[in-house]
């Protein structure tokens, strides 16, 4: 078991900011976050943009927002726990949290702060009827582990980078590649397209353009996808294993159903410290509800600090805060 | 005045009226309508949860853009009548057509 002071749940801007106002308290924290990489919006949806309201920037492009923070809270140690997603929070005897993920990881922590923006990404799945069903028997939305697609007959969906990208790559592994996608043409990018359809011409992987897979079949694990064209015509195709990549959703997710008061997916909290209605849990960033909110990374960053200073007695119960400047003392490392 | 309907997801019906030479898109113009639409990213045609479907009026429409189209290609139930509503200027285009709003709910 992890035990840390703050678990952070959610490693976007503003979980990555509250490690440094943590850390300043020398609180310890760790953080979860469902994607493989830290970052939140900023890495997943608009790595490349500018971004215009960061005190001090003038402009400063996401991704190099994300690592500036990397780099302000490497002082402080923090630890990850990525591509993974919060499941459970149970409360102990003596009032701290045990914290569970879907992969079964579990922090022990006297606080929690929720920095879960929109919610955890989740895959956008196809509407084919029995799919949950095969979840984790043949189907699955990303490829973590290609060595386990070696020697076997893998149908890709989609028409975006990744499924571009997973299909030049895999078709040097599986026994057979298909690509399925809806249109005849691609608007990932040329050199990935180009490379796709080089493939199929050498007849090294099957490119069934202008159709969808209608429907799964198999016996405990897939067996086959039907694949409808666009003239209706339906073919059937054996596979061992169907990965459909058309990019990532945020939803709020297991948060939910952990009574916290909820309203239009966002949780309310007080604004004097961005507390929720269960003590020991707080709510910063995109996730909290408050009159006049704007979800802005500042407005974040300001939640994180005013949260540190209220959670700071529940680390340290014993002891008086007193406000001080950072540039009083610098920064006070572990 | 421009008029154009929505159906929601239920399939409900309802037409809409907006003064001309308002600067909005289609998607402002559902949000402050009410309608249930995330628009994550603002209508940056990088989220597509403005997706909608043209039932009418597809071809007066103006054409859609590189950053469009790459995003409506990642969708796993886009047709070839649909478009991002963030994209689509609400004017004379826009009069007279049908939309389905397709997008995600949270
Ligand atoms: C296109 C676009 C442009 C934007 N431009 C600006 C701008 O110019 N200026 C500005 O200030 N803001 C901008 N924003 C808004 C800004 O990105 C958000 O305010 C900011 O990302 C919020 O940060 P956050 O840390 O609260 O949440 P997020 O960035 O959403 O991060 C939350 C993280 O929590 C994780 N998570 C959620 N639930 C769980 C769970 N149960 N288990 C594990 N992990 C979980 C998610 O995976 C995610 O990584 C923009 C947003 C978009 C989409
Ligand atoms: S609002 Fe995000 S794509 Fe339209």
């Amino acid at each position: 078991m992890i035990t840390t002071d703050i678990c952070i749940i959610g490693a976007g801007p503003v979980g990555l900011f509250a490690v440094f106002e943590a850390g300043l308290l020398k609180m310890r924290c760790h953080l979860i976050d469902a994607l493989p990489q830290v970052g939140g919006q900023l890495s997943e949806i608009y790595p490349q943009k500018p971004i215009y309201d960061i005190p001090g920037y003038p402009a400063i492009n996401a991704q190099r927002l994300v690592d500036n923070l990397m780099e302000q809270i490497e002082p402080f140690h923090p630890s990850f726990t990525l591509g993974e997603r919060v499941e459970t929070l149970e409360r102990q005897a003596d009032e701290s949290f045990v914290i569970t993920t879907n992969d079964g990881t579990s922090v022990h922590c006297q606080v929690v702060v929720i920095a879960g923006g929109l919610g955890c990404f989740e895959p956008r799945k196809p509407e084919i009827q029995n799919l949950e069903q095969f979840e984790g028997k043949g189907v699955a939305y990303m490829v973590k582990n290609p060595e386990q697609l070696r020697d076997r007959r893998v149908v890709l969906a989609g028409g975006g980078d990744s499924a571009l990208d997973w299909t030049v790559f895999l078709a040097d592994v599986a026994k057979e590649v298909t690509l399925v996608h809806r249109s005849d043409s691609f608007r990932g990018a040329p050199d990935s397209a180009e490379k796709v359809f080089d493939l199929a011409k050498e007849g090294r992987i099957n490119l069934v353009l202008q159709s969808n897979i209608t429907s799964i079949h198999g016996n405990g694990h897939l067996q086959e996808v039907s694949i409808t064209a666009k003239d209706k015509s339906v073919t059937s195709l054996a596979a061992d294993n169907l990965i459909p990549l058309f990019g990532l959703t945020p939803k709020l997710g297991p948060i939910a159903d952990w009574g916290l008061n909820i309203d239009k997916s966002a949780i309310l909290v007080d604004t004097t410290d961005y507390s929720t209605n269960v003590e020991r849990i707080y709510a910063i960033g995109d996730i909290n509800s408050y009159p006049g909110k704007l979800k802005l990374i500042l407005c974040g960053f300001h939640e994180a600090a005013l949260m540190c200073q209220s959670a700071f007695r529940y680390v340290y119960p014993n002891q008086k805060l007193s406000f001080k400047y950072t540039t009083v003392n610098g920064i006070p490392t572990f | 005045m421009i008029q154009f309907t929505i159906e929601d997801r239920d399939g409900e019906r309802q037409t809409l009226e907006i003064p001309e030479g308002i600067n909005l898109s289609l998607m402002e113009v559902l949000k402050a309508s009410d309608y249930n639409i995330l628009a994550t990213c603002g209508g940056m045609a990088l989220c597509a949860t403005c997706h909608v479907q043209v039932l009418e009026g597809f071809d007066a429409l103006p054409p859609a853009r590189d950053a469009e189209l790459d995003m409506l290609d990642t969708l796993p139930d886009a047709d070839p009548d649909s478009r991002l509503a963030c994209q689509l200027r609400v004017d004379e285009s826009i009069e007279g057509g049908v939309f389905k709003i397709r997008g995600e709910e949270q």
